[in-house]
């Protein structure tokens, strides 16, 4: 492992920050990044797509009352910080600001046994060949498998007009797989993924598991009915059912929408929006997981944030500039996808507590409703908090008991309603990986929780 | 030969060094600038340069890529090894092969507009203040700009290959939006305005706020609609992703690799003959127009569908030579990062004759969809089913009546497109699911669910 000395001497970093702080500003700071990755993917059984890059580059920006000055260019010579500093400085007219020495403090990175970078190519396709077994082993109704393996290694060094001087070396690995089934006209697919802020390590336990799964849902699809339409007790999945509170609330809570009056619960911090059964958190240091990192990308160290307690709104998601104006500390949220972007107040992992009600409890209650294992993915307006969900493994609940799949199912509500209809959370318990976009830049985030109930909500269905 | 075109010949040579049989270097150079506007502030200045350049390799009959971002002598060497590695890691594809020539590139004027070069920030930051302003003039109910962007990009693409295609064009675009929020009696409505052009000298500030503040207050006391069956008018900006949509569908990948709803179509009746697409990598209006395509195949105008049937799938090198077809001039990328695939380039859906009131009269009691959310998760890709979240306005006696939210609507593709039953005369530009120029679409019947 390199430090974040290697990848921005800090002598340069001073005069990089010096020049961008020549016309004016309060703030300025330089963010330079290399990053690295491969990608493979298995199709028809073959092989293919395989893609290796190397990036690096910086950005440098400058903050004057309310306005960021921002320029990001490709390459780390410091020919070229310099030249991004002059670009970013470029439209200030204001007196010279000095900005203060760096002092260097790092923290630990999130732990890699096995750098993927050190596993040849060729093992990572045996992955895939794996996985592509296995999803065909998993049924004769199985007609198309395909599978993808993604590592990335990220190396960033922040410096700032404070004296802040820190850095992070990420890496993060994923496989994901499709299954496609086919029984007469009928064609369903399925996927899973599997991801951490992790090396090789996390293929040790049978990763080819997440192919079978994936084949399972297509085959269960098979004898889908079409789903129903109206209003009914929706019961939420663990694990990636966490998509569901990332969207309705989380993106709520970022501090940036919080400000501009964007979000439902811009004016509600201190106020119940759930029932008392109902804590969330945001968490960037959770070992390993997808959303995790040693700092955000302003070198704020990552940390565990309750969002809500007892169903009260206690807290926000903050970046420098949106924790400065309400004079409040930084969380650690302040992320970008690359330097080639302006961090802005993310999430990192977020989730639903544990509860204390047994799965079985949850959906036992329900004599007609809805259970919604995964989605597709979801949007949500934050200023108005409507939101729209696709699932894409759905089941009735008749009596209390989860009977048959439903296909072309969409969870359709709004934000505030229908997280104050939570009245049942799980024990159980897992995180899933996910990719948030945002503004235009997508970065990695978990999402997490038990089972869930929603005592009323609208499921749109192609039942007429 | 400008240097970057010299780095991509280089960029070819070292692959070849490097062990490749064949090799293809797309390489480009963009400067980018975007204003981010609130509250009558400018919030953001950005200024970018970025190069980067990307190689496809031949090992016989393995193809790996490599891309990166340091085009000096050491760095392309660097890109040259990752590639040739990478198509090691590779299987054998039978249909493998570097592109051949196919024709010459039409010679195309226009791509760049100089008043992205003449226009100086200060001049941009007034026009995205302009539009922001716009809204909140437009309408006393508009309270706040959730954010107003200006965003202009000038590039520079240069292509070699070891087979021999040789190209280089520049091309300039720059769009403007924002967000505006209005507030009702029940609750606050977001509206999206924006304009799409060349340079920032055709874009009009003053209706892409007007637009941005008549969709969030025609929102205002909106409330869900009855479940049924019922003509339905899609707004250009809906029907362009769905559009986008059979763009994909369209595509030779999908379809020889039994993931498309079109795949079994080819010259079946697909659409009533009320809709008719064309691609065109040449409309000079076009946002994906170029003189070639990302593997140097000229641009053309193909046409998908027309009288109702499927004329043909869209190709690249690869889907041509595995379907046994020519290639269509439809090797699309995101850009160095990635290689070329089949993609659409311009989407057009040809015009009809009805004008906006005449269709909303010809659907008489329906729903009018403004906006559909959750497209790329509520729609399955293979069978083209969807059920997506939507809001808009009924149709009542044929006019525009109450504003309707929290609704879903439901179809597949085909079944839909079969149900087109007028296309309006009014086309518009749309840069969501690719870059689509399509009127209103009347649909005769689908499923609308609401309470």
């Amino acid at each position: 492992m390199t430090g974040p000395e290697e990848l921005l001497d800090p002598a340069v970093a001073e005069r990089v920050l010096a020049r961008a702080l020549a016309h004016g500003g309060e703030f300025a700071e330089v963010f330079a990044e290399r990053r690295g990755g491969l990608t493979l993917a298995i199709d028809e059984s073959r092989i293919e797509s395989v893609q290796s890059g190397a990036e690096e580059g910086a950005g440098v920006r400058v903050l004057s009352g309310a306005t960021t000055y921002f320029a990001h260019v490709d390459g780390l010579d410091p020919a070229d910080l310099e030249r991004a500093a002059g670009e970013a400085a470029a439209a200030l007219r204001a007196e010279r600001a000095e900005p203060r020495p760096l002092r260097s403090e790092a923290p630990r990175p999130q732990p890699v046994e096995r750098p993927p970078g050190d596993v040849p190519a060729a093992r990572k396709a045996e992955l895939l060949r794996e996985l592509d077994q296995r999803a065909r082993a998993a049924g004769g109704e199985i007609a198309q498998a395909s599978a993808s393996y993604g590592e990335a290694r990220r190396e960033v060094a922040v410096a700032n007009s404070d004296g802040l001087f820190s850095g992070d070396d990420r890496t993060r690995v994923r496989i994901g797989a499709q299954a496609v089934a086919r029984r007469d006209e009928g064609v369903e697919t399925g996927a899973e993924t599997l991801g951490a802020a992790r090396g090789f390590e996390l293929f040790d336990d049978d990763p080819a598991a997440i192919a079978e799964t994936a084949a399972r849902k297509a085959l269960t699809l098979l004898d889908a009915v079409p789903a129903p339409t109206g209003t009914m007790p929706v019961v939420v999945g663990g694990g990636f059912g966490g998509v569901l509170f990332h969207e309705m609330t989380g993106h709520g809570l970022e501090a940036d929408h919080v400000q501009k009056g964007a979000s439902v619960y811009a004016g509600k911090l201190g106020e119940v929006v759930a029932q008392p059964l109902l804590t969330a958190y945001d968490d960037g240091r959770m070992p390993g997981e997808w959303g995790s990192d040693a700092i955000d990308d302003e070198g704020a160290p990552t940390q565990k944030t309750r969002v809500i307690e007892d169903g009260r709104l206690i807290g926000f998601l903050h970046d420098r500039r949106t924790a400065g104006r309400e004079g409040v500390a930084q969380t650690g949220n302040g992320r970008r996808e690359s330097f080639r972007h302006l961090p802005i107040p993310r999430m990192t992992n977020t989730y639903i507590a544990p509860g204390d009600a047994a799965p079985e409890a949850i959906i036992g209650d329900v004599a007609k409703g809805f259970y919604a294992v995964s989605f597709g993915g979801g949007q949500v307006d934050p200023a108005t908090g409507d939101f729209v969900f696709g699932v894409n493994e759905g089941y009735l609940i008749e009596d209390g008991k989860v009977t048959r799949p439903c296909r072309g199912a969409t969870l359709v509500g709004n934000c505030l309603q229908a997280l104050a209809a939570i009245d049942a959370v799980g024990d159980d318990f897992w995180m899933k990986t996910g990719i948030c976009g945002k503004g235009g830049q997508k970065v990695p985030v978990g999402t997490g929780q038990g089972h869930v109930r929603i005592a009323a909500m609208t499921v749109g269905g192609t039942e007429a | 030969m400008s240097e970057l075109a010299e780095q991509a010949a280089d960029a070819v040579e070292r692959a070849i060094a490097a062990g490749a049989g064949d090799a293809e270097a797309y390489a480009s150079e963009a400067e980018n600038r975007e204003v981010r506007v609130h509250g009558g502030e400018v919030e953001s200045l950005t200024a970018a340069t970025q190069r980067g350049l990307g190689l496809r390799v031949w090992i016989g009959r393995r193809v790996g890529y490599g891309f990166g971002t340091d085009l000096s002598a050491g760095g392309l060497a660097g890109i040259a090894a990752r590639a040739v590695e990478a198509a090691r890691a590779a299987d054998e594809d039978e249909f493998a092969a570097p592109p051949t020539a196919a024709g010459e590139p039409t010679a195309l004027d226009g791509l760049s507009d100089p008043s992205r070069g003449e226009w100086s920030i200060d001049r941009v930051a007034e026009l995205a203040l302009a539009v922001e302003r716009s809204a909140l003039a437009a309408d006393a109910r508009v309270v706040a700009v959730e954010q107003a962007v200006y965003f202009d990009s000038g590039e520079r693409t240069a292509l070699a290959a070891s087979a021999g295609a040789r190209a280089e064009y520049e091309t300039s675009s720059c769009y403007a939006y924002l967000q505006a929020l209005a507030e009702g009696e029940d609750g606050r409505e977001t509206g999206l305005g924006f304009g799409l052009a060349r340079g920032p000298a055709g874009l009009d500030a003053e209706s892409i706020g007007r637009e941005g503040a008549e969709r969030a207050t025609e929102m205002i006391g909106s409330a869900k609609p009855p479940s049924r069956r019922c003509p339905v008018v899609l707004d250009p900006t809906v029907a362009a992703s769905f559009v986008g949509l059979l763009g994909s569908a369209a595509g030779a990948n999908a379809v020889q690799r039994g993931r498309s709803p079109l795949a079994a179509m080819l010259g079946e009746q697909v659409a009533s003959e009320a809709f008719v697409l064309h691609d065109d990598g040449l409309d000079p209006q076009g946002f994906a127009t170029a003189p070639v395509d990302a593997e140097g195949a000229p641009r053309r105008r193909t046409a998908l569908i027309e009288g109702g049937s499927l004329r043909t799938f869209l190709y690249d090198s690869y889907t041509a030579r595995r379907g046994d077809a020519a290639s269509t001039g439809n090797a699309g990328r995101s850009g160095y990062r990635s290689p070329p695939s089949v993609s659409a380039s311009n989407l057009i859906v040809a015009p009809g004759s009805a004008s906006g009131a005449e269709l909303l009269g010809e659907a008489g009691d329906g729903v009018y969809v403004s906006d559909v959310a959750g497209l790329h998760s509520g729609v399955n890709p293979v069978t083209g089913v969807f059920s997506v979240g939507a809001s808009g306005r009924a149709i009542e006696g044929g006019e525009l009546g109450r504003p309707l939210r929290e609704f879903t609507i439901a179809s597949d593709l085909v079944s839909m497109l079969r149900a087109v039953r007028s296309a309006g005369s009014q086309p518009r530009w749309v840069p969501f699911g690719g870059s689509v120029s399509t009127p209103p679409l009347l649909i005769g019947e689908m499923t609308v669910s609401g309470s």
